[in-house]
């Protein structure tokens, strides 16, 4: 780094940040946060709400934090009495028109409104007598409401659609306290992206049908993860109520998808709530399979691999994370290995004010993981193959008749490793029931190589596993040293696949590691 | 002149010399009155030279802020190698001014020539005159004397011979006040929503289109020629208070006066002179009470204040207000001073662009508790209410159409607190119904 730093105390703090930082931004890095509403680390910044005005010793006025430069020597004081009666007003303002209808709101909670009139806003109004203004729901799009009467105008949604997703499809309306967020004739709200208007709207004014009314904000529980939408592998947070999934949302990360998602990727989170799961461990008898216990039914897989030779062929879901499909790969290291990843394919959709993002072609959130693995795209062939193998491992593919009309003539021995009972596999072994990505931890590394980790959002479905720990019970002659959590496992990758450089979970943090790149000064130092 | 009164004998008769002359309106009729001299005097000096001259003169922009003209030309960067644009701000729209519109209606020419002077001292090959979108008079005549202009090879791609090329633009405004304002009116331009724009950056650095752009009002420009012709020593002699106030202004003034019109006077005119000589004092029978000296968005002076105050930037800031646009608005004592000021808080309610919060919300509210007070309703905490609402209104928003709504009514309270008073305490009849 050469840019310049600049020394200026804030709140008491001196803190030194590159010139050009906002105040904003620099009171951040000493901890302190400044209110604010039209600001947005992710949009052009208009200065328009006001809230965040802090006072400058020696400016002749309060400055927008979110506009204005630091300067060497600068002294801000975020807490003084005349930002805070600044503030204060903004707040009174922006409640005067507010409908205060927080029980009903699904905002409330994780509402910026809110936040701030609880942390310094004045206790009562002194606008009593009149009425407010109203305007009634407009819907803008397939998922996407608008409730005029709690807007407060900050327009983060209209810069989003202008300046990140170029398409301009809403603007201020009206002018004076009659404004609102009006939308262009004969358009929808219907951009591939447009679904984070949702999540920039500091209110809860723009809302999410899909979402709507479906829980309150604070009887959600949230996991760190990662999309399983495409190759992008956008950061995301799984908000789940009482183990089931009902939310997802980007969670920020610069280097991947900014503070972004794509509606397909917030949209697409229903099969992780599917019923009708296996939930315990199916060995054969005969013609048919028995519940039976996880001992029993490794026991059996185990034998059948043990008397088996030639060709093993995996078969593995695009979803499959970076430990299951490498334990699974290691599983029949000693066959000649045929392994297969599953790549379903859609249209592109990028997002065109941010820099190589995009919803990708590929609907495979880890192919370049299994492609590490030595797993190949070549699908078609890999059932063709199937059909005359020693062994077939499925890793819980999703598959078409077509496909388990092949499988169903397979001669050789079948082990099933299943999230959902979909199919009938007379000649199984074993039907091994795994966890989904919303149910285990685990690494996926995106189209860039970076490996990112996911953290278990909800409950495994009954004697469910991650794939990586059956895998890990079959590795022939290393059960002493089999793994046994995720983090072991992930560790154990580097033995085989010096590629992952003694990669270890730790290593990934919240945002993730390029394979290969050096490691970030801060956490070698 | 008094247009529409013949001229006063203490008005310094400069830019409105040909107000009402018809064939001053040509470009035959106003190269016989010594029009386009200055422009051909310009052409022949450096930009650099005219800069100077102006900066010697001591004009200062007419549209209200004041700033130096000289100073604010020679902001514009030199060899950036970028188109630069000259903006002429013709919206006139603030309540009470109406003396561009005059200039426009009768001295077509003496304001592009004034443009083309500025565009070439500033390095713009363009100028975008904007024109308010109610001045459809002045449109219409100011279009004819570019094309005029243009036909007779004073402006377009060759100038006077010169090899300069000077193009003016009209574009017609659409209604909206804040288009005024000058950062809303580069976007009003660029086809965008007429909102103001945050500064830094300043218009010279990034303005029109993002390029270094100067944007001066009709009457400042309409000065340029003069000086230019009969020197900036001369300007700078135009001069009856403080130095720093040089030249002539134009005057509108509106309300109750006997000869409300346009009067032209030498900076620093005692304003006494202006209300009782030039404007003929106020109707019979009746008394002044107040005055509005520069357009609805300063502070009101009572007539005590405007009696005292010598009529320059320096003399009305000295009592109490600015000097603005010079849009002066007169009222006698028949005035009730809570309703006029509820008037104007309506129109900044109205105009706001809703940008920001305190403007958006804060115009809005303080309408309808003056809208309160009128209708007999109003409280005592009513005042603390409204000053401290204006103080929230004021310098914390991008533009100063928020500060304008709380002028009148800081200044109003503090001036005319008896009036509202009387509503408050229930001695004067509602003039409102109920809301």
């Amino acid at each position: 780094m050469t840019s310049e730093l600049v020394t200026v105390t804030i709140d008491g703090a001196p803190v030194r940040v590159p010139k050009g930082t906002t105040i904003i931004e620099a009171a951040k890095q000493v901890g302190v946060l400044i209110p604010h509403y039209c600001y947005h680390p992710s949009l052009p910044s208009p200065a328009v709400c006001r809230m965040c005005l802090v006072e400058v010793e020696k400016a002749p006025k309060l400055a927008p934090a979110c506009v204005t430069t630091v300067a060497e020597g600068q002294v801000v004081h975020v807490n003084s009495a005349a930002a805070k009666k600044a503030r204060e007003g903004v707040l009174e303002l922006l409640l005067i028109n507010h409908p205060l209808d927080c029980p009903i709101c699904d905002q409330a909670g994780e509402c910026e409104l809110q936040n701030y009139v609880f942390q310094e806003g004045r206790a009562g109004t002194r606008y009593s007598e009149y009425a407010k203004r109203y305007n009634p729901v407009e819907d803008f799009g397939p998922d996407v409401l608008y409730v005029p009467n709690r807007c407060i105008l900050c327009t983060r949604c209209v810069r989003f659609m202008d300046d990140v997703a170029g398409a301009p499809v809403l603007n201020v309306s009206e002018r004076g306290d009659r404004a609102y967020i009006g939308i262009a004739q004969e358009q929808k709200l219907d951009h591939p992206w447009s679904g984070n208007v949702v999540d920039l709207c500091p209110v809860g004014s723009l809302l999410s049908k899909d979402f709507l009314h479906k829980a309150r904000a604070w009887d959600l529980d949230k996991a760190a993860s990662v999309c399983s939408g495409c190759t992008q592998g956008c950061n995301v947070t799984i908000d789940t109520r009482d183990d089931v999934v009902v939310r997802i949302r980007p969670r920020p990360n610069l280097e991947v998808n900014r503070h972004f998602i794509c509606d397909h990727g917030r949209l697409s989170y229903r099969w992780m709530n599917r019923g009708d799961r296996v939930e315990a461990p199916l060995v054969r008898d005969g013609a048919r399979h028995l519940a039976s216990d996880w001992d029993s039914a490794r026991a059996r897989a185990e034998q059948v691999l043990r008397g088996a030779s030639g060709r093993a062929v995996v078969l593995a879901s695009g979803r499959a994370s970076t430990e299951s499909l490498g334990l699974v790969r290691q599983m029949v290291a000693r066959f000649e290995v045929t392994a297969a990843v599953q790549v379903p394919l859609g249209d592109e959709a990028p997002l065109p004010g941010v820099p190589d993002l995009a919803l990708r072609r590929e609907r495979a959130p880890n192919l370049v993981g299994a492609e590490l693995l030595g797993y190949t795209r070549a699908w078609d062939a890999a059932v063709r193959q199937a059909a005359s193998a020693a062994v077939v491992v499925l890793l819980d593919p999703d598959l078409g008749p077509a496909e388990e009309a092949v499988l169903s003539g397979a001669r050789g021995v079948l082990l099933v490793l299943a999230t959902v009972a979909t199919g009938s596999w007379p000649t199984a072994e074993v039907i091994l029931p795994v966890t989904s990505v919303a149910e285990e931890t685990g690494t996926y590394v995106n189209r860039d190589r970076r490996v990112q980790l996911f953290h278990q959002a909800k409950a495994q479905p009954g004697m469910a596993r991650p794939a990586w720990w059956v895998a890990a019970g079959l590795l022939a002659g290393e059960a002493g040293r089999a793994p046994a959590t995720a983090s072991e496992a992930f560790r154990r990758l580097s033995d085989w696949w010096p590629v992952f450089g003694g990669m270890t979970h730790a290593d990934l943090g919240y945002s993730g590691r390029v394979l290969g790149a050096e490691a970030p000064a801060e956490v070698a130092g | 002149m008094g247009f529409p009164h013949p001229s006063h004998p203490k008005e310094t008769v400069v830019l409105s010399q040909y107000f009402g002359d018809a064939e001053a309106r040509g470009f035959d009729g106003w190269v016989a009155r010594g029009g386009y001299e200055g422009l051909r005097k310009a052409l022949s000096l450096t930009p650099e030279a005219i800069i100077d001259e102006v900066k010697a003169s001591g004009l200062r922009g007419r549209g209200g802020a004041g700033f130096p003209t000289g100073l604010k030309w020679s902001f514009m960067p030199k060899g950036d190698g970028k188109p630069h644009y000259l903006v002429c701000n013709a919206d006139e729209s603030e309540p009470g001014t109406f003396k561009d519109r005059e200039i426009m209606r009768w001295t077509p020419h003496a304001l592009l020539e004034g443009c083309a002077i500025a565009a070439y001292a500033i390095g713009a090959e363009r100028c975008y005159i904007y024109i308010r979108g109610e001045f459809t008079e002045p449109l219409k005549i100011m279009a004819g004397a570019v094309e005029e202009a243009n036909a007779k090879g004073a402006l377009g791609g060759n100038a006077f011979g010169s090899g300069k090329r000077i193009e003016m633009l009209i574009h017609r405004g659409a209604g909206a006040y804040i288009c005024g304002e000058e950062t809303a009116m580069m976007n009003s331009i660029e086809g965008k929503r007429g909102n103001p724009r945050i500064k830094p950056p300043f218009p010279a650095v990034a303005g029109l289109f993002g390029m270094p752009t100067t944007i001066n009002n009709v009457e400042t420009l309409a000065a340029v020629p003069h000086i230019l012709v009969r020197g900036a020593d001369w300007y700078k002699g135009l001069c009856r208070g403080n130095p720093k106030s040089t030249g002539t202004k134009l005057i509108s003034i509106c309300g109750h006066v006997q000869r409300p019109g346009n009067y032209e006077v030498t900076m620093g005119t005692p304003l006494k002179e202006i209300l009782y000589d030039m404007a003929g004092g106020p109707p019979a029978g009746r008394e002044f009470k107040a005055v509005i000296p520069g357009g609805s968005s300063v502070p009101i002076m009572t007539i005590a204040e405007a009696e005292d105050a010598l009529f320059d930037y320096e003399g009305i800031v000295a009592k109490g207000s600015m000097l603005g646009s010079a849009g002066m608005i007169v009222m006698d004592d028949s005035t009730d001073m809570v309703y006029q000021i509820w008037r104007l808080a309506k129109f900044y309610a109205h105009e706001s662009c809703a940008q920001c919060t305190q403007c958006r919300e804060g115009t809005a509210w303080t309408t309808k508790i003056l809208e309160r007070i009128l209708s007999g309703k109003g409280r005592q905490e009513d005042f603390e209410l409204l000053l401290d609402l204006s103080e929230n209104m004021t310098g914390k928003t991008i533009c100063v159409l928020s500060d304008s709504c709380a002028a009148p009514v800081v200044s109003g309270i503090q001036k005319f607190r008896d009036e509202f008073e009387a509503y408050i305490q229930g001695s004067r009849q509602p003039a409102l119904a109920a809301g």
